[in-house]
């Protein structure tokens, strides 16, 4: 073990991992994944029969989505539910705002401003950073061609 | 009927996230990255608008969705006020979830404390 290399030490790893399970991983992401954008096009549904604008609808059902998948991360239920549907949980909007709750909790005790405030961007940071960052650049291409 | 298509489409998109997942060693971090930039390009060569007039949330409610969001507001806003809206258009579109995320991600974070892993 000792002289061992990365190569032979990535494939005894290889080894070692339990088999991936595709089939059981996928059919649980589907259901977990697909009864949360049921929830919200129920959500969706009611916001647009009170008469709200597509816009406004689309907010009122992100920003509901974001409070519950806050609201079940702090209950410590949500990474239940992650352990049992991976990308289901992953993928919705619920879980932008669990990758937010998470290290925030987590690193609480290095204080309300480089713990909480800091780390609660570690993973929703980049995905602001991409996010903005390809808008911009299609809004700049949308504006240079169709002027 | 429209539950049934978001219920399907909504679930297919995380089945994608969830092969990525296993198959790659891309942690959730990239996974997200990628699926908001993904939204963002798929709606701007026009994939993702007809996805999203099918499936309804079952488009919107996961990742690509809030890239479907920014990339359409950048196009209003380019329309409304030029390269000014280039720079306000994505985040003017996605204020709400994002300030949402932000002031209930921190309320949580405060209200409640880690739960010790079994």
């Amino acid at each position: 073990m000792k002289n061992i290399n990365i190569k032979d030490y990535s494939k005894y790893v290889d080894e070692k991992i339990p088999k991936t399970n595709y089939f059981k991983n996928s059919f649980r992401a589907f259901i977990v994944g697909g009864l949360i954008c049921t929830l919200g096009q129920g959500i969706t549904n009611y916001f647009n029969s009170i008469g709200l604008n597509n816009e406004e609808v689309s907010t009122v059902t992100a920003i509901i989505l974001v409070f519950l998948g806050a609201f079940f991360t702090g209950l410590g239920l949500y990474d239940k539910l992650g352990k049992f549907a991976g990308g289901g949980s992953i993928v919705p909007i619920t879980g932008f705002a669990n990758s937010i709750v998470s290290p925030a909790m987590e690193y609480k005790k290095e204080g309300y401003v480089l713990g909480v405030s800091a780390k609660m961007f570690s993973i929703a940071g980049p995905v602001l950073v991409y996010g903005y960052g390809s808008a911009v650049i299609y809004g700049l291409l949308y504006f240079l061609f169709t002027k | 009927m429209d539950y049934l298509k978001a219920f399907i489409v909504g679930g297919l998109i995380c089945i994608i996230g969830q092969i990525l997942i296993d198959s790659t060693k891309l942690t959730s971090a990239h996974i997200l990255v990628s699926f908001v930039t993904a939204g963002v390009i798929l709606t701007a060569i026009g994939i993702y608008e007809p996805i999203v007039s099918f499936a309804g949330a079952g488009a919107t409610v996961p990742l690509p969705g809030f890239g479907y969001s920014l990339a359409k507001g950048a196009v209003k806003a380019v329309k409304e006020s030029g390269l000014i809206g280039v720079f306000t258009g994505g985040i003017t579109a996605t204020a709400g979830g994002v300030s949402g995320a932000i002031v209930f991600g921190y309320i949580m974070a405060i209200i409640f404390d880690p739960k010790t892993k079994s």
